[in-house]
């Protein structure tokens, strides 16, 4: 991708994504309970957490669909709240729920896309087709989305997202509904791009399997935070052989004083 | 953790972009759901033609303005099925909001970094300009069907079918926030659209409705679709209709203010009612 929209200097220790403190409640029911955690630049953050965890509330406050009224989100340092088309500008989101317009091409769905960032017609199309060919998609520009498979279409969204060349990418249950193959197409996209363009991944999902040794894992239940930190270091306070068996642990409360 | 000002900011030239995007994508949407033009076109005319026709020789419509002589019930009819297309539009568009809302394309929108104001006005102005692509082709079918305003009344239409097509929008952008499912649209039709285009001076004129009942006829007159009618009405004949301007200028602020304070991220519903779009 080439020229990014609009962006001011930035410090290189400024993480890509930080949540310090953040709860949330709907009506009596406590969703999020002083949640922190950053994503720094060229990371790939897995968070881990069953259904029900607040990892979609949490995606919610962050993209600002409404308002954080405790704590503080920064993105690339920007205060959502404060600032919010700064922090905007620095965001690309993934939803759970597939989001894109079944009656237009490729290419008028990430065209669509780049006006809502700003991005004039002709500029649009060229940065759609460069994202396009990221995720190998380039030759289906013009077809309409309804004729693509689930991972197909999702690779279309993580184009779609990286169109205004963002420093925080935020992926939220994204290989719901794929199949195996599909599933493993998307995360090698992203964990490429995570090492290519600096960019800050968090990566929500429910599946131990997609977590490599690598990753940085935060672990949230219940809509507090119960772990975070490296998988080895996961395995080792859980006290548990594999990922499978520490998730299980972790959620089943057992070490919520522990992490 | 450094704070940094908001320096990036949003020009002219993206504000204008990021609208003609969202009106754009609007417009090709709607042509490529041919099914929902030919639905939209065949609504009005079914009632022109059959509906109309029917009613001609029942219901005589005496001379009132903006009319000066007298007019087939097919030619005071016509504003109403015009009023009728705006109408249907803007509450398939709260259907589609609604649909967005649950598929998740509505916080592609809504994450953008235009203000949330400028989002909502710009994705209405887009229906408004669906609406009226509808709006003009009926017309066009109904000047072959003996409804012949004058040449200039096309003209002066325009702005009246831009503000009733803005009122009605933000009318129907209040209520895709304040529903909360697919499944309730039936519920729209039955206590929106239906008591809005029969309560109103569509197919008969007020003085008629106030000899049958006059407690119709006040909830009529407080009808915002009966003056976005009447505007339309008037002016197509190249007249203003100064209260029902003023009416449903009103009511557009009211209920542009309202949808914009419900989808307002530290004010608005959305939040309250936990509308994560997804799970938890």
């Amino acid at each position: 991708m080439t020229t990014p929209v609009a962006r001011c200097p930035v410090e290189e220790s400024v993480n890509a994504l930080q949540v310090r403190g953040v709860s949330h409640s709907f009506g009596s029911s406590r969703v999020l309970a002083d949640v922190s955690l950053s994503v720094p630049r060229g990371a790939f953050v897995v968070l881990l957490g069953p259904n029900g965890a607040g990892k979609s509330t949490l995606f919610a406050l962050v993209t600002r669909l409404y308002d954080n009224v405790s704590g503080e989100i920064r993105i690339l340092g920007r205060d959502v709240r404060r600032h919010p088309t700064a922090a905007l500008q620095q965001l690309g989101v993934v939803f759970q729920s597939r989001s894109l317009d079944n009656d237009l091409s490729l290419l008028q769905n990430l065209t669509y896309h780049a006006a809502l960032q700003g991005i004039g017609r002709r500029d649009g199309h060229r940065r759609a087709i460069e994202a396009l060919e990221q995720v190998g998609l380039a030759d289906r520009a013009r077809e309409k989305v309804r004729a693509l498979s689930g991972g197909q279409a999702r690779r279309v969204e993580i184009a779609r997202a990286l169109l205004h060349d963002p420093a925080c990418l935020l992926l939220d249950e994204a290989t719901v509904g794929l199949d195996v193959a599909s599933r493993e197409s998307v995360l090698t996209i992203i964990r490429k791009l995570v090492r290519e363009r600096d960019v800050g991944v968090l990566w929500a999902t429910h599946l131990v399997d997609e977590v490599a040794v690598n990753d940085h894992v935060v672990l949230l239940h219940k809509g507090q935070v119960r772990f975070a930190g490296s998988v080895p270091n996961l395995l080792e306070v859980a006290q548990a052989s594999t990922l499978r068996t520490a998730f299980m642990r972790v959620t089943d409360n057992t070490l919520a004083e522990a992490a | 953790m450094t704070a940094y000002a908001a320096s990036s900011r949003l020009d002219t030239s993206s504000y204008i972009a990021c609208f003609n995007g969202i009106v754009w994508r609007e417009v090709l949407r709607f042509l490529h759901q041919r099914e929902r033009f030919l639905s939209a076109l065949v609504r009005p005319l079914v009632w022109l033609f059959i509906f109309a026709a029917g009613f001609r020789q029942v219901l005589g419509v005496s001379i009132i303005p903006p009319y000066q002589t007298y007019v087939l019930y097919e030619v005071f009819v016509t504003p109403g099925l015009v009023g009728m297309v705006l109408l249907f539009n803007a509450m398939q568009s709260s259907l589609s909001m609604v649909y967005d809302r649950e598929t998740g394309a509505m916080r592609t929108l809504l994450v953008s970094p235009f203000p949330r104001s400028f989002l909502l006005i710009s994705k209405l102005l887009g229906g408004v300009a669906v609406a009226l692509l509808q709006a003009y082709a009926f017309l066009l079918i109904a000047y072959f069907w003996e409804v012949e305003p004058p040449l200039i009344g096309y003209a002066t239409v325009l702005p009246a079918l831009v503000l009733s097509g803005l009122m009605l929008g933000a009318l129907a952008l209040l209520m895709s926030s304040v529903i909360k499912q697919l499944e309730n649209f039936a519920g729209v039709m039955n206590f929106v659209i239906f008591p809005m285009f029969f309560a109103s001076s569509a197919l008969y004129p007020l003085w008629r409705i106030k000899e049958s009942s006059p407690l119709l006829y006040e909830i009529c007159r407080m009808n915002p679709f009966t003056h976005a009618v009447e505007l339309i009405r008037f002016a197509l004949y190249g007249q203003i209709a100064q209260t029902s301007l003023a009416i449903v200028l009103g009511f557009t602020t009211f209920f542009l203010a309202a949808a914009i304070y419900a989808y307002n991220p530290s004010k608005g519903l959305l939040g309250r009612r936990g509308e994560a779009g997804g799970g938890r």
